[in-house]
């Protein structure tokens, strides 16, 4: 009897618990919003799959403001950021969990494709089911230490033979431009490992620890600079930007340096070719060419990636654009719509045979298991 | 120069400036009072508000947010026993068990007097210091790098408790820990059994909150007592600026090491702290009390942790390179600004350089000021009933945890440590000894490869090498006399890095459960052993090494407890210390892991916030025997909190199977 009654209470006592715990949750419970083109009262999310405070989050903070603007209804643009896996992990969940409604955007730089084309197992992300409606570019210019001896590009087969090394990200990280050049020219370059970022890489060739490095563009034109004024750098080569015919050209900012493919003409004495400079391009438009983009996932209306795609083309051709970008973007002309699709279209085509190729140049040289 | 100097004071001491500092600065203590968010989350919140505004003004809000970081978190440390950031994990040490013992007040306000000391001492160093910081951060390559990551590993002789070879073991789970994920060299994954989010490695703040806010909450609730035993909150406030007057020369000390360590790149802040610990007990005589509650394991990690964002500010501002995760999001906030560090910054750019240091200082003042003011009515959370709080804590912990990667995965790893933590509290394996192998397992590996592969074998000669190395050497002395004279003493004198128990505790006659354990621990080197066989040679070799000599020391405890040496050191079992078992009014161990995990097991189905409430609703009338009318307030009031929180930051909460299948409104999805 008694054990009785005190099932009954303590069934009872469930029940209103129950009760209580759902009613704390209906108190908050609200009206799904309305989705539609005009963005009035909404907020985007942006995904940034890097930590805050990186190039990538910085990037994206100094466009969100601006975009959102120019954006139909203004809507707040928020920055998400989903770092892990080596930027794998938040273009994943992109891939799975965005809705095409306009409110979800993704940002990617060249560590999210270059995963993608190498085909890394972490990779369940498909380029080809997102439409770009940025591509934002940058360059990268490569540099010596003066105690080489060398004075330009043209000297560089004399670095033969001679002990090289260079701070490294990893060899599947953008280093793997930097390295496969040096490959492609012969010159054999030590690759030391488990660096926390190009800064890091710099700060070990300002140590004197390494003797040959390269920098983005904007991180070059601050930070090193100065020390070729000073005497203790020796610029080489940049690695060019790529014409609309997808030509290397020489970078509008380092109009003095031969790019990759003149300093391979210098060295080799012949016009680039083979497998491994087809590579060689392929990531550099990935890593460099179309290094940020801004994508919509898989399904979205057309409606609403014209809509994003003036949004963005307003901003770009604002006329304190040019002004205000210079300190993140550097001088260089960004990419929208059409252009944007076609710079992403050349820098994420890679053929089998030649992702074979890559990923086989890895795992002997690097030993990198993909 | 003296012009920058003057420029520079004119701007911080005008009325605007100031103002939006302190806006900056009541904003970062808002939010930084809140484990796992600091200054990241701060700076989302305040980007939108930058744009527009006078840089100077823009900037002064910014440092205002980045400055008192280190400064909030210092609440949950003291009073829950959570490490808020990774800059207090060593103050959890020492500030809970005075909270523990009703002097909350007291070890709050020492801990903010030294946050204020230490804050202002970081500025004046770096008025003079910027100047020629250049060449000194570029003395210091990967090889002294390493050098300093060996002087850390040093201070486990010290912090590793009463038993040498269990604090070293305990040591090498952490460096072993510490090495899952990717191998610096190679990129090759180690122990990570496929699993993508081991590859990345455990997050430090997982494993902080795992190895000691867990384990203190789950011994409170067996407990089931309010935080402070003591009824009256008594001796408190004045008291703890006092201590910092009487212990001034310590925390000068802390300060310097916090400087310093803070301006060097690549060693991150979380070590910081543990060195300035270590120091405190290598550098006193009676060492009894740290662990159970000396105010000198507050003051000297809390006066080394404000100078070392001053320090940090160096490499940050000279070569844009952050020297911790608040200052990479400063960094990112200067570019914004339109504020590009380089050498300018000492050069033409030195009054801005100037602004930046002195807002740091005075933001700190403000900072530290206004927590040491709130200190003494804050501290009165912990004599609210323990049943009362947990909730509210665990949700903190989780939420926390989950800031991490912001993967369910980070629940579970905290699970996992959680148990380890529970397991080595209750056999007493030194958790901080752990703890800082786990931190500068990847710095040591990675700068002894690089320092080999830049200088070969040689790089032991460099003379900065050899310095840190005497450092070292000096650092070791101290803990063998200490070891020694401890010895000399007797028992009586032993001390327990972890609970606080009797001058002599009671020796378990029964070492079956520690058998258990440290069995579990020799076979966990053993596996990592085989896994760096299956590596290449510079992917393998660190965790090889670690785990060969590992497997000896773990293999010498083992062999003492299969041997039943019941009066040596290295017995220990606080069940039967603190008189747990046998009595029938304390919980079983476990019981509220599974209670925890029930949490985590039910977020993967139903969702963070389903499961909380659920959580809060049946742990609040279950244990705390809480009325209807109060569970549903309490957890209504954690939810809308957790759910606005969320919103506002723009933070995802866990999401589980339910929301994945099926489409819910918000605040469910």
């Amino acid at each position: 009897m008694n054990t009785m009654r005190n099932n009954k209470r303590s069934a009872g006592k469930l029940i209103k618990a129950l009760a209580a715990s759902a009613a704390c949750i209906a108190s908050l419970t609200v009206a799904n919003p309305v989705h539609a083109v005009d963005f009035d009262g909404e907020r985007v999310e942006w995904i940034i799959p890097f930590k805050e405070g990186g190039g990538s989050d910085t990037w994206a903070r100094f466009f969100a403001p601006l975009i959102s603007e120019n954006l139909p209804g203004k809507p707040a643009i928020v920055v998400k950021n989903i770092p892990g896996g080596g930027s794998t992990k938040g273009a994943n969940q992109f891939q799975r969990k965005a809705k095409d409604n306009g409110l979800n955007i993704i940002g990617t730089s060249g560590s999210t494709q270059f995963p993608y084309l190498l085909g890394d197992t972490r990779v369940n992300y498909d380029y080809k089911n997102w439409t770009p409606v940025l591509a934002s570019p940058t360059g990268g210019v490569f540099y010596v230490s003066p105690e080489l001896g060398i004075k330009s590009a043209a000297e560089l087969a004399s670095l033969r033979g001679k002990e090289l090394k260079y701070a490294s990200q990893g060899a599947t990280s953008l280093d793997l431009v930097p390295l496969l050049a040096m490959d492609i020219l012969d010159i054999d370059v030590q690759a030391i490992f488990g660096m926390k970022g190009r800064g890091a890489g710099r700060l070990a060739f300002e140590r004197g620890e390494v003797n040959v490095d390269y920098q983005t563009s904007s991180a070059y034109l601050k930070k090193v600079v100065p020390l070729v004024d000073e005497g203790k750098v020796v610029p080489i080569m940049s690695w060019g930007v790529l014409d609309e015919d997808g030509n290397l050209q020489r970078d509008p900012n380092f109009p003095d340096l031969p790019h990759f493919a003149e300093v391979y003409e210098m060295i080799h004495g012949k016009k680039p070719e083979g497998t491994a400079f087809k590579v060689w391009k392929a990531f550099f438009a990935a890593g460099f060419a179309a290094q940020k983009g801004i994508f919509l996932p898989k399904g979205t209306p057309q409606d609403v990636i014209d809509a994003w795609g003036d949004a963005v083309e307003k901003t770009v051709k604002a006329d304190d654009f040019k002004s205000r970008s210079e300190l993140v973007l550097g001088d260089y002309p960004q990419a929208v719509k059409g252009k944007a699709v076609k710079a992403f279209k050349a820098a994420l085509d890679i053929s089998d045979a030649d992702r074979e190729w890559v990923r086989n140049w890895l795992t002997s040289r690097y030993n990198v298991q993909l | 120069m003296l012009d920058a100097f003057l420029t520079a004071l004119q701007t911080v001491m005008t009325g605007t400036h100031l103002l939006y500092l302190a806006g900056g600065v009541l904003l970062g203590l808002a939010i930084g009072i809140f484990p796992g968010l600091g200054g990241i989350a701060g700076l989302s919140l305040l980007l939108p508000f930058l744009y527009g505004m006078e840089p100077t003004t823009a900037l002064a809000m910014l440092i205002g947010l980045v400055a008192v970081i280190p400064t909030s978190d210092t609440f949950t440390s003291v009073l829950m026993g959570i490490p808020g950031s990774s800059g207090s994990q060593a103050t959890v040490l020492d500030g809970f068990p005075m909270a523990k013992r009703g002097e909350a007040a007291r070890a709050l306000s020492a801990a903010f007097a030294s946050s204020l000391f230490g804050g202002l001492f970081g500025a004046v160093v770096l008025t003079g210091f910027v100047l020629i910081a250049r060449p000194v951060i570029l003395a210091f390559g990967s090889a002294e790098l390493f050098m300093l990551t060996l002087l850390g590993l040093s201070m486990v002789g010290v912090l590793g408790g009463n038993s040498l070879v269990k604090g070293l073991s305990a040591c090498g789970v952490g460096l072993l820990l510490g090495s899952v994920g990717g191998a610096p060299a190679t990129g090759e994954y180690r122990m990570t059994f496929g699993n993508f989010y081991l590859m990345d490695g455990i997050p430090l703040v997982v494993v902080g909150l795992g190895i000691f806010a867990l384990p203190e909450i789950i011994d409170l609730l067996r407990q089931n007592s309010a935080i402070s035993e003591a009824a009256e909150l008594g001796r408190g406030w004045v008291n703890g600026i006092r201590d910092l007057i009487k212990n001034r020369w310590l925390a000068l000390r802390c300060a310097i090491i916090g400087c310093i360590v803070g301006a060097l790149p690549g060693l991150g802040g979380s070590v910081v702290d543990w060195i300035a610990y270590g120091h405190a007990v290598q550098t006193t005589k009676d060492k009894d009390g740290f662990g159970n509650g000396d105010v000198r394991g507050v003051i000297a990690p809390e006066s080394s942790n404000n100078a070392k964002e001053g320090g940090a500010l160096i490499p940050t501002l000279l070569f844009g390179i952050p020297g911790s995760g608040s200052m990479a999001v400063f960094l990112g906030g200067m570019v914004l600004i339109g504020i590009e560090p380089g050498p300018s910054m000492v050069t033409s750019n030195l009054d801005v350089t100037y602004t930046i240091v002195w807002s740091l200082a005075i933001a700190n003042v403000v900072g530290a000021g206004a927590c040491l003011f709130l200190s003494k009515w804050v501290a009165k959370l912990t004599t609210i009933p323990y049943a009362l709080m947990a909730p509210f804590m665990i949700t903190v912990i989780c939420f926390a945890a989950f800031q991490a990667t912001r993967d369910l995965s980070d629940l579970v790893a905290l699970l996992g440590i959680g148990v380890l933590g529970v397991l080595m509290k209750r056999f007493d394996w030194p958790r901080p000894a752990f703890l800082i192998g786990f931190v500068l397992a990847s710095g040591m590996e990675t700068y002894l490869y690089q320092a080999i592969q830049f200088d070969g074998l040689g790089f032991l000669l460099k003379p900065g090498v050899l310095i840190i190395g005497a450092i070292t050497a000096i650092s070791i002395y101290f803990a063998a006399r200490h070891a020694t004279n401890s010895g000399k003493d007797d028992s009586s004198t032993e001390t327990s890095t972890d609970s606080g128990t009797q001058a002599k505790p009671l020796r378990p006659t029964n070492l079956g459960p520690q058998k258990l354990f440290a069995g579990a621990i020799f076979l966990t080197f053993a596996y990592g052993l085989y896994d760096a066989f299956q590596q290449s040679m510079l992917g393998g070799v660190f965790t090889g090494g670690v785990c060969g000599v590992m497997l000896i020391l773990s293999g010498i405890v083992l062999f003492k407890l299969v041997t039943n040496q019941v009066e040596d050191t290295v017995n220990f079992d606080n069940e039967v210390a603190a008189g747990y078992q046998g009595d029938q009014s304390i919980a079983s161990l476990l019981h509220y892991v599974y209670w925890i995990a029930g949490l985590v097991v039910g977020c993967y189905f139903v969702g963070f916030l389903i499961s909380i409430a659920v959580f809060f609703v049946a742990f609040l009338l279950v244990k705390a025997r809480a009325s209807m009318l109060r569970t549903f307030v309490l957890c209504s009031s954690a939810v809308v909190f957790m759910a606005t929180l969320a919103h506002v930051m723009v933070l995802d909460l866990p999401s589980g199977l339910l929301q994945e299948t099926v489409h819910m409104p918000w605040p469910l999805n």
